[in-house]
């Protein structure tokens, strides 16, 4: 780690000034920020602690939307009745996330910031058609996700809320990258008010995550296992490692999905 | 006294009581007076020539105080990090030594290989001075492929342009060739023993201490021997005579095999320390350990069995390419060798046996014993291609391994061991039983009822522990001895100090020694104290691995016993005033046998300190006594391990539904230790099988460099293992009939995982999935085998 000054601002305002500072990076629960300053692979001036912010935290109903604070944990999120009776598939999905100290700090802000190619939000805000919502605008998460680690956010943008329409039936498949366990292939299947179906797709694409358009014309026509047999996912565009090869993850996406569609049925 | 304290019993460790509370003592959490921080630059290149390095800006960087390269060490005469044991080729000629110098010159030979360090006031002075380092390094082509190597043209060392170490042959070739020209049916099996990186949970430290008052050095270190170290360290690299040099290993948090090596940041620190009069630390973080702790295994093998017509087997010929990494540690020429080939007769009574091993040099971080050492890959091979040759003949894995028992003891095998005894029968049959062998087929089928394939694996496995006979390893090129050495101090109120020369990180000698001494003494555990780790005060010692500690350790102690109660029963003999062969010592009394005259162990120990009443003409006062014992055989522990999994055909994940250990550990001190040793071998290996790959690319680059990629086993991918310890053979020749426990779970286990998941896949017409078998495997074994067998 270099040394770098460190600003835990109280309350919003403050924290969007101190951005504003050459250098300036914004720290959520450091899940990802932390490991990677210990490796000296960034070196910022400022580290400006989101983490003392109040407002930035908390989950709440609103009529058909479910709110939750930018600065709100993983272990927050899984413990969640309200998030439970609204969305079981974000349950699923937080409480899958690393381990009980990872979900204690680490916050869907952070996540959703961060846009890993194997980080579990950013499924779930794709498939739910979430927005995003920060100190500056709203953005839908169409339009938020811009391929590896990159997001439609400027500098001095934090994420304040996100806003999740409220699906009739969600589930989260993970499979796990057998060695970091975060996604290798996961799928966040949504079942929406108005009948149309949404998969989104982490772990596996080359660009990051993103919704298999093919998956949800068919399941959104016939919500079967067997509707996605008729799917073609291609291999190409999906990323080759160690742990999965483009062939292997196209399989994935396939199995999860219907993995996924027989939890709903 | 009470009789929870003694042999058999499952004392509770008590050395957990401050390991639980976060109060080990470690190396890392020493700090010397007046300490500073060494940071280590290491190379990012996997073969380069060394052009220049720079050091004058970080010389003068805030806090420096010295920057040291391979020329400091050149001018200063140092020697290289030695290596403890010498092979000779099937020629006769000695292996290729070439020199590992403690920071490199010239060229650099492997990602991670040091090439400067810094020393400065704090740790984070150091790093941001190293980071001004300037280094000119040319690539060179890099030597990752054991099988391209010899024929690739680039030699890691200039002695050895083809980069062999060695050719090593062991057991009768003509007689094999025959068997095999006579046989009915041959069995061949090609694979790949996994590389792996041993991650103790305690990163790797070292603090060098120069007391120029009194010339003397202190290295602190996380070693499993301190007094290997001190001898290597001190003969062979800096000429520090013992007695000018102590090294103490305190707590150490897990060794697993690669703590046993003497590195050249120990030898760094201690020099350094007398060079700029101060005490120098070196402390690695998890990701420096992946690139400079020794891994283990890397071998590429080809396998044939040879049998009759009835299953009997006549023949095993093994053909192995074992990697070395760039450097030769300090046990590694012998590991594929002497403790791989002497193994691959297993439980079994095959006749004809030859093992050719060829140890090449790499671009890669050094390669020694990891737990098992050697004898985790000879038995992968066996009851990998016992499997193999089962499948192909349809036959019961099982019954095929009976028919091919060894039953009759002592037994010689082709491969130079003798086994003193042994019951492969007893732990087969328990595993069968405790597996429910019998019910496999309906549980398969409850399985397929839910679209997933369900495996049973059997893994008969033995090992030579208790390592070793000096006579004989110095025979077959060790530069040591390998006995043990133990002081009993008989305190003057009757509580015993224990000096021991093995060393404990993790295996509870603390409890287990204690249980010994408290039996044999009479006395109750908590009279007794573990000292061991410090040259200043054990007598000597080679250290721990192996699973050598109780069988070579315990040994010595109760030699050193005997010896501290028969100079009691002297004094006794006195005390009472009876003949000395009347005394007998049962329960702590020395009694006069037939009457009840009796003295208590306190009280003759007390006579000796304070000698009024004493046989001071014939021995002297005080009691204390040291013992050295060397083995005269290896220990043969053995055991039938079955693992049963279920495979998801669609996604190629591997669950262990469940895995059932019997073994043989002769006579066992404390069942509760040796279960867990168990477990955490099972966990080791079971790793191994499934899951951890030190995975290498074409440039020498480790991609698995950290746990995002190194997939290490938690608790979630193992079952509740149903392990049992048989009533067993007691070891024939040591005084407490042990056998040792450390290892077998680590070498027993990843061919009974292999082989269910085989077992499972058969149908497919699978036949072998090189480890690890991780869900991408798996999955494309089976597309693979799908492809085949539509083509077909």
């Amino acid at each position: 780690m270099y040394n770098f000054e460190f600003n835990r601002p109280t309350d919003l305002s403050a924290a969007v000034d101190a951005l504003r500072g050459d250098g300036a990076q914004a720290l959520g629960g450091g899940q990802t920020l932390i490991p990677v300053l210990k490796q000296r692979l960034a070196a910022p001036t400022t580290l400006v602690d989101l983490t003392g912010i109040e407002s930035l935290k908390g989950i709440r109903r609103m009529g058909d939307m479910l709110v939750i604070g930018g600065g709100t944990t993983h272990g927050a999120v899984a413990a969640s009745g309200d998030v439970a009776a609204a969305i079981p598939g974000l349950v699923e999905l937080a409480s899958k996330i690393g381990d009980p100290q990872v979900r204690n700090r680490g916050t869907i802000g952070g996540s959703l910031a961060n846009n890993d190619p194997a980080a579990c939000y950013p499924a779930a805000a794709l498939a739910l058609g979430a927005t995003i919502e920060t100190n500056q605008r709203k953005i839908e998460a169409d339009d938020f996700f811009q391929g590896l680690y990159a997001t439609s956010l400027e500098e001095g943008e934090v994420i304040t809320a996100v806003h999740f329409p409220i699906p009739t039936a969600s589930t989260y498949q993970k499979f796990e990258q057998p060695a970091s366990r975060f996604s290798l292939t996961s799928i966040f299947l949504a079942k929406m008010s108005d009948g149309s179906v949404r998969v989104g797709v982490t772990g596996a694409g080359a660009d990051g995550v993103f919704r298999h358009e093919g998956l949800e014309q068919a399941l959104g026509s016939n919500f079967s296992a067997s509707a996605v047999d008729g799917v073609s996912v291609a291999a190409e565009g999906m990323s080759n490692d160690l742990h999965g090869t483009p062939e292997y993850r196209a399989n994935l996406v396939k199995v999860m999905t219907k993995r996924a569609v027989e939890a709903l049925s | 006294m009470a009789k929870d304290n003694v042999m058999g019993s499952s004392s509770k460790r008590r050395e957990d009581v401050r390991f639980l509370k976060g109060r080990g003592r470690y190396t890392d959490d020493m700090n010397r007076p007046g300490q500073t921080y060494a940071y280590i630059l290491r190379s990012w290149s996997a073969h380069a020539t060394l052009n220049s390095v720079d050091t004058a800006a970080a010389s003068e960087a805030e806090g420096v105080i010295r920057v040291f390269t391979g020329k400091d060490i050149e001018e200063a005469g140092l020697g290289g990090v030695p290596c403890g044991w010498e092979i000779t080729d099937k020629n006769g000629d000695p292996m290729k030594e070439p020199a590992h110098p403690i920071l490199a010159t010239g060229k650099v030979r492997h990602v991670g290989d040091p090439i400067a360090v810094v020393v400065a006031e704090t740790y984070q002075q150091a790093r941001d001075a190293a980071e001004m380092i300037d280094i000119d390094m040319t690539d060179l082509p890099a030597v990752v492929d054991m099988r391209t190597a010899e024929t690739l043209g680039t030699g890691v060392h200039d002695e050895a342009p083809d980069n062999l170490c060695y050719d090593w042959e062991l057991g009768d070739a003509a007689a094999t060739d025959a068997a095999f020209a006579s046989a009915a049916h041959v069995t061949t099996l090609e694979f790949i023993n996994n590389r792996l990186v041993a991650n103790p949970m305690e990163p790797r430290c070292a603090i060098g201490d120069y007391d120029q008052d009194a010339d003397h050095y202190t290295l602190y270190t996380t070693s499993q021997n301190p007094h290997v170290i001190r001898l290597l360290m001190g003969a062979f690299v800096l000429s520090i005579p013992e007695h000018k040099l102590r090294v103490y290993a305190p707590d150490v948090g897990g060794g697993f095999g690669t703590k046993i090596f003497h590195y050249a940041e120990e030898a760094f620190v201690t020099w350094a320390s007398a060079q700029i009069k101060r005490p120098v630390k070196w402390t690695s973080d998890r990701s420096e350990a992946f690139i400079s702790d020794a891994h283990g295994r890397d071998h590429v093998t080809k396998a044939e069995l040879a049998l009759d017509a009835e299953g009997k087997f006549l023949a095993l010929r093994a053909d192995t390419r074992a990697n070395m990494g760039a450097y030769l540690s300090t046990f590694a020429p012998c590991v594929p060798t002497w403790l791989h080939g002497t193994l691959l007769a297993g439980q079994y009574a095959t006749p004809a046996v030859h093992c050719r091993v060829r140890a090449m040099f790499t671009n890669t971080v050094p390669v020694d014993a990891y737990r098992g050492a050697g004898r985790p890959e000879a038995t992968y091979l066996l009851e990998r291609i016992i499997n193999k040759a089962a499948q192909e003949l349809g036959m019961d894995q099982a019954e095929l391994r009976r028919k091919n028992f060894i039953r009759s003891f002592p037994y010689d095998t082709p491969v130079a061991l003798q086994y003193d005894t042994g019951d492969y029968d007893a732990t087969l049959d328990a595993v069968l039983k405790m597996a429910d062998y019998d019910g496999f087929a309906a549980r398969k089928a409850e399985s397929a009822s839910r679209g997933k394939l369900r495996g049973i694996g059997l893994s008969c496995y033995i090992e030579a522990c208790g390592i070793a006979p000096s006579s004989l390893v110095g025979a077959l090129g060790a530069r040591a001895g390998l006995y043990e050495a133990a002081t009993i101090r008989v305190n003057p109120t009757g509580s015993v100090t224990v000096m021991t020369g093995s060393h404990s990180h993790g295996q509870g000698h603390e409890t287990t020694f204690a249980q010994v001494v408290s039996d044999a003494l009479g006395i109750p555990e908590d009279q007794i104290e573990i000292v061991h780790g410090d040259t200043d005060k054990i007598p000597f010692g080679m250290g721990t691995y192996g699973s050598r500690s109780l069988a070579v350790g315990g040994s010595a102690i109760v030699k050193a016993v005997d010896k501290v109660v028969a100079k009691g029963k002297k004094i006794a003999a006195h005390l009472l005033e009876a003949a000395e062969s009347d005394i007998v010592f049962e329960d702590g009394q020395y009694k006069v046998a037939g009457t009840d005259k009796a003295k208590a162990f306190a009280e003759v120990s007390l006579a000796a300190y304070v000698p009024h009443n004493y046989p001071i003409e014939e021995i002297e006062p005080g009691l204390e006594e040291t013992a050295f014992y060397d083995p005269k055989n290896f220990t043969y522990p053995a055991g039938s391990y079955l693992c049963e999994v279920e495979v998801d055909p669609q996604t190629g994940k591997v669950e262990i539904v469940a895995l059932s250990a019997s073994d043989d550990f002769g006579n066992v001190v404390n069942p509760m230790i040796v279960e867990g040793q168990v477990h955490g071998g099972l966990a080791q290996g079971l790793g191994q099988a499934m899951l951890e790959n030190a995975a290498y690319d074409e440039h020498g680059q480790l991609v698995a460099g950290s746990y995002m990629d190194y997939a290490m086993p938690l608790a979630v991918d193992l079952p509740s293992f149903n392990v049992e310890t048989a009533e067993g053979t007691p070891c024939t020749h040591n005084p407490l009939g042990v056998k040792g426990c450390g290892e077998a779970g680590a070498i027993g286990s990843p061919p009974a995982l292999v082989n269910a998941v085989v077992n499972a896949l058969q149908d497919h017409g699978i036949d072998h999935i090189d480890m690890p078998l991780s869900p991408l495997r798996v999955w494309t074994a089976i597309q693979n085998a799908s492809v085949k067998q539509a083509a077909e």
